[in-house]
């Protein structure tokens, strides 16, 4: 049986790892479309923090683990997938046949059309080689335009930080992370960012970056033009699959896949941020891009591979957690909260501190916080667990801040 | 046989030597919100719930840590930080359904019981033997781990990850 796996993330891995222990028989191939080895973006801002050098992203540490695990390795991208002859073809014009095939290509970052975005200093923050030119111009005493105070804006706005840059943060959006907090969560750590000495601009847009010298002049839309060494243009990702526009496999966002993370053709898996997955807390099908996600994917997809049908994904809950310079703000499921729900709130401006939770009926459905750190992993147990919260659901109401205890009572009661 | 951390939390009267020990074991300091076990107090019932990582099968910390800085003991079974890779992302810390992986702002890491290399400093603290460290069969605690596991939707992928 010949495994292929296309696409050396955590999800990618997870797969080859899972199928190496379900079936020692199996030829399974990895196919990496990267130099380097397999490695975690997520652990890109702290390369750029310098708190770990390159190897240190790498997604396993021993540099044996592959070859153990006899996986074999290619560095190639895939250019096509012929699933009427179950083959692909690579980047080097070579062409691989599979048994059961995995694409979990991920995503790349996109940027807005904009004059000057093709400029020299103006790049994504998406993998290891952004980050090296990145590191390159960002620099003490230099200045750094960040474009989009999404999620990934945010997470590498403190690396940056520590630098010793000068940043201005340019966000299209009326707050930062939108799709992760509300207008209280996002206000505040707007005022916590302003305070730590950072500029935000929110409802601006940059329209033109242009070069004047060596400097690059940023036009903004909504305020006045800035002057940068280094632009990053963090506003968007979208799914790695232009190579299967002329396959047959059905595609949306991202891939269309099934309860068991199958495609429409029956040995052709997708999982990770390039597939559009269950979501837990509304079933609907939809890309989260996050880390947790793309393993639990990789782990499920290659269940299924070795066994058809065998392993069904209930849906994954969306959640993230962000340090912004000390303020740690976390988001699950559905924070936003649902019709016909309740909602609890717990608000200290003063100490940033924030913690909404958000009811449908006895139970707890999403929970947003700022400042709130310690057993925040009930939170995702008593979601996932449905968790029927009884009196707790009047006392969580009274005081949010009892999330640990009720998890507690409603565990034991349940043992 | 692998043993195991077994609560009794009827047993337990809150004297919170447990994380005292914990502390000084694991930071050098007796310092209770530095343990990696807690005692939950339960006002309404006068009831105190001594509560800690269950090294849970699934693991569900190191699966989700990007950077392969969580890795098991094969000698306790205990799923262990290792400090030196840790990059201090937090995933981990939403990822454990239970809450018991948790982010320490001054080392910059997560922190999480690795039963002290399989003599747990809270277990010879405790007076009432409320906490105590024996062969792992069904506990009450592998009850509350499977009540966690089977209401989660991929209890039936165990055998990925054993
Ligand atoms: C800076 C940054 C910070 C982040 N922080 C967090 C965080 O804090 N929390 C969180 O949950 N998530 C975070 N994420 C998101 C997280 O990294 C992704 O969700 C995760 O990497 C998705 O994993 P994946 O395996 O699906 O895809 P990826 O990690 O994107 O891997 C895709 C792989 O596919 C390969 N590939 C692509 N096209 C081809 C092709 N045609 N042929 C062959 N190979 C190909 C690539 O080379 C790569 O190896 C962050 C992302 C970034 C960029
Ligand atoms: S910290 Fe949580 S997820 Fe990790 S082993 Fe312990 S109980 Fe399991
Ligand atoms: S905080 Fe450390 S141990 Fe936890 S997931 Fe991140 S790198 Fe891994």
């Amino acid at each position: 049986m010949h495994y292929i796996i296309v696409g050396a993330g955590p999800s990618g891995v997870t797969a080859c790892e899972t199928i190496r222990k379900l079936d020692q028989e199996a030829e399974i191939t990895l196919i990496t479309g990267q130099q380097e080895p397999p490695y975690s973006r997520m652990a890109i801002p702290y390369l750029l923090a310098e708190k770990i050098p390159e190897s240190g992203t790498y997604l396993r540490h021993n540099n044996e683990h592959y070859t153990h695990l006899n996986i074999n390795l290619v560095s190639e991208k895939v250019t096509e997938v012929n699933a009427d002859d179950n083959s692909l073809s690579l980047s080097n014009g070579q062409s691989l046949s599979y048994d059961q095939l995995l694409i979990a290509t991920g995503a790349s970052a996109i940027s807005p059309l904009i004059e000057g975005i093709d400029l020299a200093s103006v790049h994504n923050c998406w993998t290891l080689e952004d980050a090296r030119r990145i590191a390159e111009k960002a620099v003490a005493g230099s200045s750094v335009v960040l474009m989009g105070a999404g999620f990934i804006g945010c997470i590498i706005l403190e690396s940056l930080l520590k630098r010793g840059v000068h940043l201005t943060v340019v966000e299209m959006g009326d707050r930062m992370v939108p799709r992760m907090m509300d207008d209280t969560a996002g206000g505040l750590l707007k005022s916590w960012c302003e305070s730590k000495g950072v500029q935000i601009l929110t409802s601006c847009q940059v329209s033109s970056i242009s070069e004047t010298g060596d400097a690059l002049e940023v036009a903004i839309k909504g305020s006045e033009t800035l002057s940068a060494d280094l632009v990053i243009c963090a506003t968007g990702v979208k799914s790695n699959m232009s190579f299967l526009e002329n396959s047959s496999i059905e595609l949306d966002q991202g891939i269309m896949v099934n309860k068991f993370l199958q495609t429409n053709i029956d040995n052709i898996y997708a999982a990770g941020d390039v597939a559009q997955g269950l979501d837990f807390s509304d079933q609907s099908w939809h890309i989260q891009a996050i880390q947790p996600t793309a393993v639990e994917h990789g782990r499920i997809a290659a269940i299924n591979m070795v066994k058809s049908n065998s392993c069904e994904h209930h849906g994954s809950i969306n959640m993230n957690i962000l340090d912004t310079m000390g303020l740690i703000s976390t988001s699950f499921g559905q924070w936003m909260g649902v019709a016909g729900g309740e909602e609890a709130v717990l608000l200290d401006k003063k100490n940033y501190r924030y913690l909404k939770l958000q009811f449908k009926d006895e139970y707890l459905v999403g929970v947003s916080s700022l400042g709130h750190t310690q057993n925040i992993g009930v939170v995702r147990g008593l979601i996932r667990g449905k968790a029927k919260l009884g009196v707790w659901k009047e006392r969580l109401m009274k005081d949010p801040s009892r999330l640990m205890e009720a998890f507690l009572a409603s565990s034991m009661s349940q043992a | 046989m692998e043993k195991s951390l077994v609560i009794n939390p009827d047993k337990c009267t809150g004297c919170l030597q447990c994380e005292l020990a914990c502390s000084y074991e694991n930071e050098g300091v007796f310092n209770p919100s530095k343990s990696r076990i807690k005692v939950f107090t339960f006002h309404q019932e006068g009831r105190f719930v001594p509560y800690t990582c269950t090294q849970c099968s699934e693991a569900w910390c190191q699966q989700a840590c990007p950077v392969d800085a969580i890795s098991l003991n094969p000698v306790t079974g205990a799923k262990e930080v290792n400090e030196s890779s840790c990059v201090g992302c937090k995933v981990c810390t939403i990822s454990c359904p239970f809450g018991t992986i948790n982010y320490n702002q001054s080392s910059g890491k997560v922190i999480k019981c690795d039963l002290c290399g399989g003599n747990p400093k809270c277990v010879e603290a405790c007076p009432t033997q409320a906490i105590t460290y024996v062969d792992a069969d069904q506990t009450g605690l592998d009850k509350m781990r499977q009540w966690a596991t089977e209401t989660d939707n991929s209890s039936s992928t165990n055998t990925a990850n054993a």
